[in-house]
């Protein structure tokens, strides 16, 4: 096997150092009832040609662009993926690394996770980012958490029905065991965020809403920001698509405490949904009740700028019980990704990739309802939407998905009164052709 | 004389990405627009992020210097104990980047994912054969994750049986992220040290177990990388009090077709693929951490899991007993793929051997270096051995100072300071993809830094000398935070 280096001379040698007869003799603290009767029954190992084979094979019965037009968004975006991203990504200095705990030996990762913090921080309009969290969903599951432990006494928190349905359902699971309550807020006939059961509740320790939310419209955070401080309650933004914030308002900018969210959209492939990329900001003054892993500046002995680890007295293996997460993870690569296609887009590249978004979407919105199709939330939206194509469309979806056009992800499951309801989404790899035929399909 | 790895060279300094580049430029080939500018209500417009202006050139420059900062496996020997820093098989990364796989969207109709979807249904097979358990989820997206997993499963186990339990065991031999994950489900974690032995007492654990107690959370071979030679007792104790038993595999590299972990008592396992199944460890994640349980804990178990029916494989959410969710899909389905890809090309034989080989590796360097440093317990060690710097405490140089020189060497240092019940800890696991030769100048380098030690401790308090940068302030950084730039 090429990836065990031991020839039989050197076993030899070393069992002799050892001290032991043979390699199963080094397992005689194993008591009789623990060991394996039997060998593992698994398939015989493939060469590597044979790999291939097999992995292109079952790779090829996917649907996936470019052979299907897929008008799917729902938290995962198929976005252009720079060369130079998927390349220096392969650096394997970067990705054979651990965690930076010996900085003086990881001063790559670290300086790019610094990179990544900053970068975040000026996306969002925040004082302070990590790059500590799996995906979109367990980042608002942690900000929730977050608040919690902000507020102390307080046991209930406010969470949007426009939030991604995945992210809640997450949320409920990470708060089952607690006494953590919900109180679900409903959106309103113009598909963003009824705020109106706030004046009811007290005890919030937060109100969550998610920008641009699952129907794609634009929340707006500032009166969401307003009407949680007025309740002493932190106002906690959650978002699947950060390209929206490259034409849109940031959330820092409108009072928001804690922003987070995923960042597959920033140079990850969708791949099946992971890995992906929970990005998490907040105020300089909750930093110490943020969870996850924290790069700081510091200067060595010689007094060169250099990067550690930082703040580390919150976090599992000091605090263990008492910690603020028990995050150990330094989605590092990911972040990596994140700050390499902020980077290559830059400040102009990043708004324009935005503006694209936004037009062709709106070009599909404006084709669909010259169409005769209703449009029913009215609040503007970033690159997804809902249409109404009315409750015998699932035939001709599927007719579509023959023809490899996904036309939109049907809601009914999530939402049962929008029955007939789909969520349509248009990023840059969608050109107006796509865009005129798909219509041309469905009218 | 001997030559180590370690060598000066020529560094590049490197900016940080807002210290370079210029207005007006930009690295991205920008689509054709064929859509007129569409109207946009200026109350909702912000002025776009103010990010550097780079071109392709300066982004890639920046970060090849960058990543030559870094040292990884790919670079040399990364010894770092209960973390498996072992080879990262090339091929699984040109696997995971299938096109198929790489542009799957998660939210399509099963009967346009089914490769990826029988990928996954075969792994969790794989898993469920190589731990010995009943049934797997590959949700969580890394180890801490699935303890999270495991501790929400015992929760909703206890539930079930109507009485809800406020306590779970944990050792003292524990990674620090077993308390932290008990406690997010409201466990209040109940030490138990380990014995002389470095091992647990059976009576320790009888001493504590009760029926408020949830269980148990047993890292097996533990942290000091002994077997737990009394974990089917222990199980026993706790099982006869309605408690269940968690095993965190992070350190199963060591037991691959050798130990069951059904029959030793474990209910829940979880499992690092990014140590044990060869995923790269990527500066930190992303990992995966699946789920492996016993029969009945099965109906708790994550939503949606991977079904097969009449030959095709299926997305359910019909498990009503189920914990719910813990990723917005599927979990780390790019890192799952690098982990089948291994096991595929291993073989069950290959993985056996990879587990006595990672022993046979942990134990030499055990015996070579014991005469050197203070080993922490004399016995037989599994995959990792543990040593402290009690010897080199008299010419005033401690692990730090040690592991710090190891830089100038050429080699990554250990875990140090960990696990806490051996001071001064140095936590060396060497994998099995080390060769003899490697393993021999790693010796000769620790054995090399020891003689310093004595002849010129100064050496070492002024290490690492060759690295980019010098020892750096940690105090500071944390006392006076600078966070962005």
């Amino acid at each position: 096997m090429r990836y065990l280096p031991h020839t039989p001379e050197d076993i030899d040698a070393m069992l002799k150092v050892a001290g032991v007869g043979s390699l199963d003799d080094l397992f005689q603290s194993i008591p009789p009832d623990g060991r394996r009767k039997k060998p593992l029954h698994l398939p015989e190992p493939l060469s590597e040609w044979e790999l291939n084979d097999h992995i292109d094979k079952l790779g090829t019965g996917m649907a996936v662009g470019p052979n299907y037009r897929i008008f799917m968004g729902a938290g995962s975006y198929a976005h252009h993926i720079p060369a130079v991203v998927s390349d220096l990504l392969g650096r394997s200095e970067f990705v054979t690394a651990y965690t930076p705990y010996q900085p003086e030996m990881s001063q790559g990762t670290l300086q790019a996770i610094f990179e990544y913090q900053t970068l975040t921080s000026r996306l969002l309009g925040m004082e302070v980012a990590n790059a500590s969290q799996y995906d979109g969903a367990s980042a608002l599951a942690e900000a929730v958490l977050m608040a919690m432990r902000i507020s102390r006494q307080k046991k209930q928190v406010a969470v949007s029905r426009a939030i991604h349905p995945h992210y809640r359902r997450v949320l409920e699971t990470y708060l089952a065991p607690t006494d953590y309550k919900i109180v679900w807020l409903p959106y309103r006939p113009d598909g963003v965020t009824d705020l109106g059961a706030l004046d009811t509740v007290d005890d919030l320790a937060a109100v969550a809403v998610q920008s641009p939310n699952f129907f794609g419209c634009i929340e707006n955070l500032e009166t969401v920001a307003q009407r949680a401080h007025a309740k002493q309650a932190l106002c906690i933004t959650a978002f699947s698509e950060p390209l929206a914030y490259g034409l849109m308002k940031n959330p820092g900018s409108q009072g928001v405490d804690i922003a987070c969210g995923e960042g597959q959209s920033l140079g990850i492939a969708p791949s099946f949904g992971g890995p992906a990329l929970g990005m998490f900001a907040t105020r300089m003054k909750h930093v110490r009740s943020m969870p996850g892993r924290i790069v700081g500046q510091t200067v060595d002995t010689d007094g060169r700028r250099g990067f550690v680890l930082t703040l580390a007295t919150r976090e599992q293996h000091i605090r263990r019980e008492k910690a603020t997460s028990n995050i150990c993870t330094n989605n590092s690569l990911c972040a990596l990704t994140a700050v390499m296609y902020m980077a290559t887009l830059g400040k102009t590249g990043f708004k324009d990739l935005a503006r694209l978004n936004y037009d062709r979407c709106e070009y599909l919105k404006a084709q669909l309802r010259n169409a005769g199709f209703a449009l029913p939330f009215a609040q503007p939206t970033f690159n997804e939407f809902v249409v109404d194509f009315g409750k015998d469309f699932e035939k001709t979806h599927l007719r579509l998905a023959a023809d490899n056009v996904i036309a939109g992800l049907p809601l009914e499951r999530y939402y049962p009164e929008l029955a007939g309801h789909y969520l349509l989404c248009v990023t840059e790899m969608l050109t107006k052709d796509d865009i005129d035929r798909l219509v041309a399909a469905v009218s | 004389m001997k030559e180590y790895p370690g060598a000066t060279g020529l560094i590049l300094n490197e900016p940080l990405l807002w210290e370079k580049g210029k207005q007006g430029r930009s690295g991205f080939s920008m689509p054709r627009r064929d859509v007129a500018p569409q109207p946009l209500d200026d109350r909702l417009a912000g002025d776009g992020p103010d990010f550097p202006q780079l071109s392709e050139i300066d982004v890639v420059r920046h970060y090849t210097r960058l990543s030559q900062w870094n040292f990884g496996v790919d670079t040399g020997m990364y010894p770092l104990g209960s973390c498996t820093m072992k080879y990262n098989p090339k091929t699984n990364e040109r696997q995971a980047a299938q096109p198929g796989f790489a542009r799957a969207h998660p939210m399509l109709d099963d009967d346009l994912c089914q490769g990826i979807l029988q990928l996954m249904y075969d792994l969790e097979q794989f898993l469920i054969e190589i731990t010995g358990m009943d049934a797997a989820t590959l949700q969580p997206a890394a180890g801490a994750h699935g303890e999270l997993t495991g501790m929400l499963l015992f929760h909703a186990y206890h539930k079930s049986k109507g009485a809800a339990r406020s306590k779970i065991i944990v050792p003292d031999t524990a990674h620090g992220t077993n308390p932290a994950s008990a406690a997010l489900c409201g466990y209040r974690p109940v030490a138990v040290k380990s014995n002389d032995q470095g091992i647990l007492a059976p009576e320790a654990v009888a001493a504590v177990m009760d029926e408020q107690t949830a269980g148990i959370m047993v890292t097996n071979p533990n942290t000091l990388g002994l077997f737990e030679e009394n974990i089917n007792k222990i199980s026993a104790i706790v099982h006869a009090k309605g408690g269940l038993v968690y095993g965190d595999g992070a350190n199963m590299n060591a037991v691959m077709g050798i130990v069951h972990m059904g029959q030793i008592g474990i209910d829940v396992l979880h499992l690092n693929l990014h140590k044990t199944f060869a995923t790269p460890h990527g500066g930190g994640g992303p990992g995966a951490g699946p789920v492996c349980v016993r029969r009945h804990l099965e109906p708790f178990l994550p939503v949606p899991r991977v079904i097969k029916q009449k030959g095709r494989y299926r997305l359910s959410q019909n498990f009503k007993h189920s914990i719910g969710r813990l990723h917005a899909f599927y979990g780390n389905v790019g890192v799952l793929i690098k982990a089948y890809s291994y096991i595929l090309s291993m073989g069950a034989e290959n993985l056996k051997k990879a587990s006595q080989l990672a022993v046979l590796n942990a134990n030499y360097i055990k015996e070579k270096l014991k005469d050197t440093f203070h080993l922490a317990y004399d016995r037989p060690c599994m995959h990792e051995c543990v040593f402290s710097d009690k010897l080199q405490q008299p010419y005033e140089v401690t692990t730090l100072d040690m592991v710090k020189r190891l830089m100038d060497y050429g080699f990554h240092p250990p875990t140090i300071y960990f696990p806490l019940v051996v001071p001064g800890a140095l936590m060396i696991e060497p994998t099995e993809t080390e060769a003899k030769e490697d393993i021999d100048l790693f010796i000769d380098s620790l054995k090399a830094i020891a003689a310093e030690a004595r002849d010129n401790p100064e050496l070492l308090h002024a290490a690492p000398a060759r690295c980019r940068r010098k020892r750096l302030d940690e105090t500071t950084a944390a006392r006076k935070p600078i966070l962005t730039g």
